[in-house]
């Protein structure tokens, strides 16, 4: 425990509905070290994208708080960047212009590290090279393909030099190709500029395969962290290798153990669940051939 | 064997110039052909119904009387133009012939006042209904940003605005004249009243789409461009600028399509019951008059009328086409 940059003590949140509060997150607690990279993974809708909201200041905790080298964060900025799960890209933007936006405005004379023209130019495409997205700089979001959107999202996300980088479930909706490929160069950017960052994940290979620690949430109402998983695997890290190392595949099936005999999902199937299937069939798709495998 | 061969090629080519020349007149008959079907099929409806319809002014003009009017519509314009150069040639005569006599004569250049033509009511009408409906965008689309930002705002003009759209120019018009008469005092007025009367009433009718389309497409924008917005913390004019109008630019255009539709609707008849100068006025002059070409000089000015609507909504899609960026959706 030697630098705590990012410290979630306590968290409570409710949500107002037609029905009273409901609680989704209780008693959420989390310290995460600086250029840590920390996976949280759980059942759909148990409330990993509210842990991260509220650690982005989208959302107001009910109880609790997030403190960032020690200051409290209770509005959203850039110093927690976001990759949000469908890109978000600005539509009218080039890949380019979207960085440029979120460049432009972080780095002024107000505060204190403002880049000149040219500065700026090679900044942009300095990250837009990191995600290998410089062939394309000049495209509109929807001259571009799902991964390579993703890619400019995460390239925004980094040309904002946050102390904390957050992605809620980046490469969902990817395919399966696309999605190793933008994993490969997100351990390679990783490699290279050592960010702290916190992504949610739905797939149990991606969360080992990438993290320091997998962080792995009980099922809603009232979610909390049910365990912490450390992966001592070490770097740099390779997809083929790892497949037959045992190591790793321990380290697989014990979050498929608590995903799927501790956190089983028991409760019927209500209508609410029925909407939110889509993605919790990848989950299920997945471990069959994990299975299978 | 190198004749057959050479025949068996020129056939082939003439089969593909054949399917080539089918497939041309295919997409012809479709843009082109289907279209001048329906006109024709429409003039000899108009020419049969026209027949048996006798009104105190003669009977209903005929597609042959109408297209006789436009020539002689032209014609008029022709001449009074010709009036008014004679009549300019002759004050400048007039007005050089005095001052050689007396040198400090001081020389008056008196305006011509004939009749106008129906191509000056087109620019009449043209320039009002463009005054109203920019009028109406200056207000209407900041207006509707604020509504679409600020639920409070929107709980409390929404009521006002529900209530002030269907309002028919009509019921408007001599509200707005006897306030304008009240307010606009002045001995010399650079305006004139007939067409401020008529501007307003303009503006009053389009404003209602424009606000309720702007206002929709602020609330519908993507809440995680919202999101991105509060993750920059980009200051509140900035996000404005960079994130709301350009999300909300396609629905903005919509309503501006359909302000400028209403905007054209609305002058016609406002221009007929405030008399002031624009085709409406063309129309209720013709009425007025009661000759036996009147009724095939309105039927003339309604298919001006329309030709001019047809091409402002045209240009206002070439607009959206053009600032759109969801190229997605399609135009039409
Ligand atoms: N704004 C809200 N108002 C009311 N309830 C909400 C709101 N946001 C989330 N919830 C509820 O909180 C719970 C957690 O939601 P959350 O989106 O965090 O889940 P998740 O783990 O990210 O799911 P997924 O993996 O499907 O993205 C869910 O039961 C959801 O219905
Ligand atoms: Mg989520």
């Amino acid at each position: 425990m030697s630098n705590i940059i990012l410290d979630i003590s306590k968290i409570d949140m409710q949500f107002p509905t037609p029905d009273g509060p409901f609680t989704a997150l209780k008693d959420v607690s989390l310290k995460i070290e600086e250029g840590e990279f920390v996976s949280l993974i759980g059942h759909s809708g148990c409330g990993k994208s509210t842990v991260l909201n509220i650690v982005a200041g989208l959302y107001q905790a009910t109880l609790g708080g997030v403190a960032l080298e020690g200051k409290e964060v209770n509005e959203p900025g850039p110093e927690r960047a976001v990759v949000f799960q469908n890109h978000s890209l600005l539509p009218w933007l080039t890949a380019y212009q979207n960085v440029e936006l979120a460049v432009d405005q972080v780095f002024s004379h107000a505060n204190g590290n403002y880049k000149s023209k040219e500065e700026t130019k090679e900044w942009i495409e300095y990250n837009l090279k990191l995600v290998h997205m410089d062939h394309a700089m000049h495209k509109r979001p929807d001259e571009i393909s799902g991964g390579m959107k993703q890619r400019v999202g995460i390239a925004r996300a980094l040309a904002m030099q946050p102390k904390v980088l957050l992605m809620d479930e980046p490469f969902g909706a990817l395919d399966a190709l696309t999605r190793a490929h933008m994993q490969d160069s997100l351990m390679e950017i990783q490699n290279e500029l050592n960010n702290t960052v916190i992504m949610i994940t739905h797939d149990v290979d991606e969360a080992v395969l990438l993290s320091d620690r997998i962080v792995m949430m009980t099922n809603g109402p009232a979610a909390t962290i049910g365990e912490i998983l450390d992966i001592n695997l070490e770097r740099p890290r390779e997809r083929l290798a790892l497949a037959s190392d045992i190591e790793y595949n321990r380290l697989r099936s014990e979050v498929l153990r608590f995903l799927y005999e501790k956190q089983r999902k028991v409760d019927h199937i209500t209508k609410e669940e029925k909407i939110s299937t889509k993605t919790s069939a990848s989950v299920d798709g997945k471990v069959e051939n994990n299975e299978a495998a | 064997m190198s004749i057959t061969a050479s025949s068996s090629e020129s056939t082939t080519i003439t089969a593909t110039m054949i399917k080539k020349i089918a497939k041309l007149f295919n997409s012809l008959s479709h843009q082109l052909l289907m279209p001048i079907v329906g006109i024709l099929v429409f003039l000899i409806f108009w020419t049969a119904t026209a027949q048996n319809i006798d009104t105190s002014l003669g009977k209903f003009p005929n597609p042959a009387n109408v297209f006789q009017q436009f020539s002689s519509l032209y014609q008029e314009h022709v001449d009074e133009r010709v009036k008014a150069e004679a009549f300019y040639e002759r004050q400048e005569i007039r007005n050089s012939d005095r001052l050689a006599k007396d040198p400090n004569y001081p020389v008056k250049v008196r305006q011509y006042t004939g009749k106008e033509t129906i191509l000056d009511q087109i620019v009449t009408s043209l320039i009002t209904v463009a005054c109203g409906f920019i009028t109406a965008a200056i207000i209407a689309i900041p207006l509707g940003i604020v509504l679409g930002l600020s639920k409070p705002i929107n709980n409390a003009l929404n009521p006002i605005i529900q209530i002030f759209k269907p309002v028919s120019p009509l019921a408007w018009l001599p509200l707005v004249t006897m306030v304008v008469s009240a307010v606009y005092v002045s001995p010399e007025p650079m305006i004139a009243k007939s067409f401020l009367n008529s501007m307003i009433t303009v503006t009053l009718c389009c404003l209602w789409p424009m606000v309720i389309n702007t206002s929709v497409g602020v609330v519908t924008m993507d809440q995680d461009l919202v999101n991105v917005s509060r993750v920059l913390r980009l200051p509140a004019l900035k996000h404005v600028q960079k994130i709301v109008i350009p999300a909300s630019i396609p629905m903005i255009f919509t309503g501006m399509r359909l302000s400028l539709g209403i905007a054209w609707m609305v002058l016609i008849a406002a221009e007929m019951l405030a008399q002031s100068p624009g085709l409406g006025k063309f129309v209720w002059d013709e009425f007025q008059n009661g000759s036996s070409e009147s009724l095939s000089r309105i039927m003339a000015a309604v298919i001006i009328i329309g030709f001019i609507g047809f091409l402002l909504d045209r240009g206002m899609l070439q607009l959206q086409r053009f600032f759109s960026w969801d190229k997605s959706v399609i135009l039409r």
